[in-house]
């Protein structure tokens, strides 16, 4: 088991795209994962309010849910999104960095479902949630 | 009496280029995955320049689901804010360089987004074109589709709402 969490932490952090985006894996376990991306300028969206781009949020929550997805005690091995749905609730505050943390609530042999959330300082008002389909692969 | 006597090429061609250019180069998330957009009269498509930096799983190579979502957005709205903007660009109402600059100039914001993920992306570019189903004063719906080698083979569909920026009143 741990064998496992330590293989998914690799993986995770050998993804050429999440270390691009900064990305770093706080927790992972047991179907949850949780992943912190500090601020950087480069990934903002519009110049004039230092915002982070939606995109760069997607790209985490989907890095973020397939972590999830391989930490299931009940996860055979990778994974890949079959589909992701995102809701913007509002714009991450400029400065500050974005955690998303996410959970496979429920796994069938073929089909991982995953919720997740990403929140900025102020934890109590969600930045975006996204919930998305992922594939099981055996090995 | 006769229509007037249609611009130059250029001029038309230059005027468009650069109001676009200046709706792209501004975005820094833009250039960080190097999106550009290929422009035929007022027809936009997405080109994600592949880089060894959008990958996500190493092993097969195949492009990172998060750059495919990040892919069709910035297309959806880059396609959503031309086609708002361009009757204004070609009236010469709004310049280039006020794309850049003006202050109360916002993109419209996406509500949410869902991406259906058809095939892996392969480690090569991708094209991307949106189409905008509905365009209200105040919400729209838009839709994207993302193909590499085939445009009948898409390897990212997706649907996004959005909420348009508010016009500034009337004209001052």
């Amino acid at each position: 088991m741990t064998d496992k969490v330590k293989l998914a932490r690799q993986f995770i952090q050998a993804i050429p795209h999440a270390k691009a985006l900064g990305l770093e894996l706080t927790y992972i376990g047991q179907g949850e994962a949780e992943i912190s991306m500090p601020y950087n300028a480069e990934l903002v969206g519009d110049p004039r309010t230092g915002v982070i781009h939606g995109g760069a949020v997607s790209a985490m929550l989907d890095t973020c849910c397939g972590a999830a997805v391989m930490s299931h005690p009940s996860a055979p091995g990778g994974t890949a999104t079959i589909d992701l749905r995102i809701d913007y609730m509002r714009a991450a505050t400029p400065g500050q960095t974005i955690t998303t943390r996410a959970t496979c609530h429920h796994i069938t042999r073929n089909v991982a479902f995953v919720r997740a959330v990403a929140t900025d300082d102020d934890t109590d008002r969600p930045v975006a949630t996204a919930a998305g389909a992922f594939t099981v692969e055996g090995r | 009496m006769a229509r007037t006597r249609p611009e130059p090429m250029q001029v038309v061609k230059q005027r468009r280029d650069a109001a676009l250019n200046a709706l792209v180069s501004g975005v820094p998330f833009i250039r960080f995955l190097n999106i550009t957009f290929d422009r035929r009269g007022d027809e936009l498509t997405g080109v994600l320049n592949f880089d060894d930096k959008l990958i996500g799983n190493p092993f097969l190579p195949a492009i990172h689901g998060g750059v495919t979502a990040a892919f069709l957005e910035v297309t959806a709205v880059i396609t959503l804010s031309w086609a708002h903007l361009f009757e204004r660009i070609e009236s010469g109402d709004l310049a280039p360089e006020d794309i850049l600059t003006d202050e109360n100039m916002r993109f419209p914001k996406t509500i949410d987004f869902t991406i259906d993920y058809l095939r892996s992306g392969l480690p090569r570019d991708a094209y991307a074109r949106a189409y905008i189903s509905r365009a209200g004063r105040r919400y729209a719906s838009v839709r994207v589709e993302a193909w590499q080698d085939h445009h009948d083979k898409l390897y990212a569909q997706g649907t996004g709402h959005f909420l348009m920026p508010q016009d500034p009143g009337p004209e001052s």
